[in-house]
């Protein structure tokens, strides 16, 4: 056991000599690898995000009634109790104009603007939820709470949601279709330097053979080579994604505080991270193999 | 411990480099394959370490048939046989110490234990003080001695040398000469193609002419 975990040791020394031997070389495959990783892994990264959120968020799907700026209270009172009664509404949530004022001018952005006005420039609003809220009869009591007086605008709130739903079901089918063609390309880009490397170390290899060195010897260290390689990238690529989350974090948290959503933006999680470097290692590791069982085939 | 049964072996364009050829090497034994250059020196050698198949004929080793032997078994031949090759392929990036030490990584030897017989057998050909000297950095001489010191590192029990004194001065090729003894003396069957059979006195002649064993 110690003396396997010797020659594996040396092995591995080989590897890493051989990788340190041309840096610029070596610095350029791990680039190139990272890059097409990072693409899948980004994706990944992404997606977990807007998972999140959606499930922050509420999904319920809502309606909104905003009634007409002149509209007084007492109309109000009125849509409120009929909502209320109307078949089909499950709960009616009041939001007074004055709430809505207070709210808005806790942005600081929004209150110059808003003081500049000479009124409360906001509407009495309701937002409705509905005790079936398939799309279809959400959009049947909209087109109804449409007609009634006072009633300036109805909008369909959350409807986005699921729509949201749906984006990111294709979101993961897109992640894992660019994976794996991503990882079709790194196992290519791998067959290709293990190939130039074996053809470098054609003498070693040839001599090994005829030392009586088995087929496993003379991979061992190309291996190793292929695993680092693929591992190095793996980690370039987390890197890129890592910065790359937090290049757009305050921006991105600017673009949904908008639409009255939190997201702070994380990069990998623990398990996507490892999953990630897992697979670097792996699928380089594959790609070696592919490109040594070739070339000791040929040889 | 060697034997060719009516081995023949024809190079790809339709050289005939060994014809018909049967012999026996007795274990123990020491055999010179004189002859002259073409005449297929390098293939019989080669043939015995299964660098080269026999196109027609046995060739047993051990009592093993080598031509029979599947692409799996041959690391296992190799490693009983020690070689000297005619172009010596040293591993020019790596130093003698390394060159010494890759049959016994390829037999996964201890390393400890590898380390000691690398020295012991750097010594025994009197390269001990040149262990981390490059191929390149060594005389024609010493790089001969390097190669002997690999094929001689695993103690196979068949030492195979091709031409092994070519270009040495008269002095350094019997010194080289005196190690092959001496491995022959502790009773290791050695075969060594060479021109210079009169550096072996002691050892049985082969001489071939054309491919063919000269009566
Ligand atoms: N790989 C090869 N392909 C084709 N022909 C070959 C090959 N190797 C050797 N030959 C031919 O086979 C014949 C015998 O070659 P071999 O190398 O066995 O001779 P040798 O006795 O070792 O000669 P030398 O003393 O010059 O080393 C020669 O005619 C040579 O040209
Ligand atoms: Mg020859």
């Amino acid at each position: 056991m110690r003396v396997w975990l010797a020659h594996h040791l040396e092995a591995v020394r080989l590897a890493l000599r051989r990788l340190s031997a041309a840096p610029l070389n070596t610095l350029l495959s791990l680039l190139a690898i990272g890059v097409a990783l990072a693409l899948p892994a980004g994706g990944q990264m992404l997606l977990g995000n807007a998972l999140h959120l959606a499930d922050t968020t509420s999904a319920v799907p809502q309606i909104s009634v905003f009634m007409a700026a002149n509209a007084d209270r007492r109309m109000a009172t009125e849509i409120e109790s009929r909502l209320g009664k109307y078949g089909g509404v499950k709960q009616v949530q009041f939001v007074s104009r004055e709430d809505t004022l207070t709210r808005m001018k806790a942005n600081p952005g929004l209150r110059d603007v808003i003081e500049a006005l000479p009124g409360n420039p906001f509407p009495d609003a309701f937002v409705v939820t509905a005790t079936d809220d398939r799309p279809e009869t959400m959009e049947q009591l909209a087109a109804e709470f449409r007609q009634w007086p006072k009633v300036e605008h109805v909008q369909l709130d959350s409807a986005w949601v699921r729509r949201l739903d749906a984006l990111l079901k294709l979101g993961r089918t897109a992640v894992m279709l660019l994976g794996a063609l991503l990882g079709a390309g790194l196992i290519a880009i791998i067959f290709s330097i293990i190939r130039m490397q074996a053809l470098t170390h054609r003498a070693e290899i040839e001599v090994s053979q005829l030392l009586g060195a088995t087929d496993g010897f003379v991979r061992r260290p190309f291996l190793y080579y292929g695993c680092l390689l693929g591992l190095g990238g793996g980690v370039v690529a987390w890197l890129l994604v890592s910065a790359a989350a937090l290049w757009l974090r305050a921006p991105l948290s600017e673009l949904v505080r908008l639409y009255d959503l939190t997201l702070v933006l994380e990069g990998l999680d623990a398990r996507d991270s490892g999953l990630l470097l897992g697979f670097a290692a792996g699928l380089g590791w594959l790609g070696a193999m592919i490109s040594l069982r070739q070339h000791l085939r040929q040889g | 411990m060697i034997r060719f049964d009516r081995v023949s072996k024809r190079y790809p364009p339709g050289v005939d480099a060994l014809s018909d050829l049967s012999f026996e090497v007795a274990e123990r034994e020491m055999v010179v394959v004189g002859g002259h250059s073409g005449a297929g020196k390098s293939t019989l050698l080669k043939l015995i370490a299964a660098v080269e198949t026999a196109t027609r004929g046995t060739v047993l080793v051990g009592g093993q048939n080598v031509s029979g032997l599947a692409r799996s078994a041959l690391p296992y031949l190799r490693r009983r046989i020690g070689m000297v090759f005619q172009d010596q392929k040293l591993l020019l990036d790596r130093n003698a110490f390394e060159n010494v030490m890759l049959p016994l990584s390829i037999a996964g030897f201890p390393p400890r234990e590898a380390a000691q017989r690398v020295r012991a057998a750097l010594d025994k050909v009197g390269l001990a003080s040149r262990e981390k000297a490059l191929p390149v950095m060594l005389s024609g001489g010493e790089q001969q001695r390097l190669a002997i010191a690999r094929a001689v590192v695993n103690r196979p029990s068949m030492l195979l040398a091709d031409e092994p004194t070519a270009h040495l001065d008269n002095e350094t090729a019997a010194d080289v000469a005196r190690i092959f003894h001496e491995f022959h003396d502790v009773g290791v069957t050695v075969l060594i193609a060479t021109y210079a059979g009169d550096l072996f006195p002691g050892a049985r002649r082969l001489q071939l002419d054309h491919g063919k064993l000269v009566p």
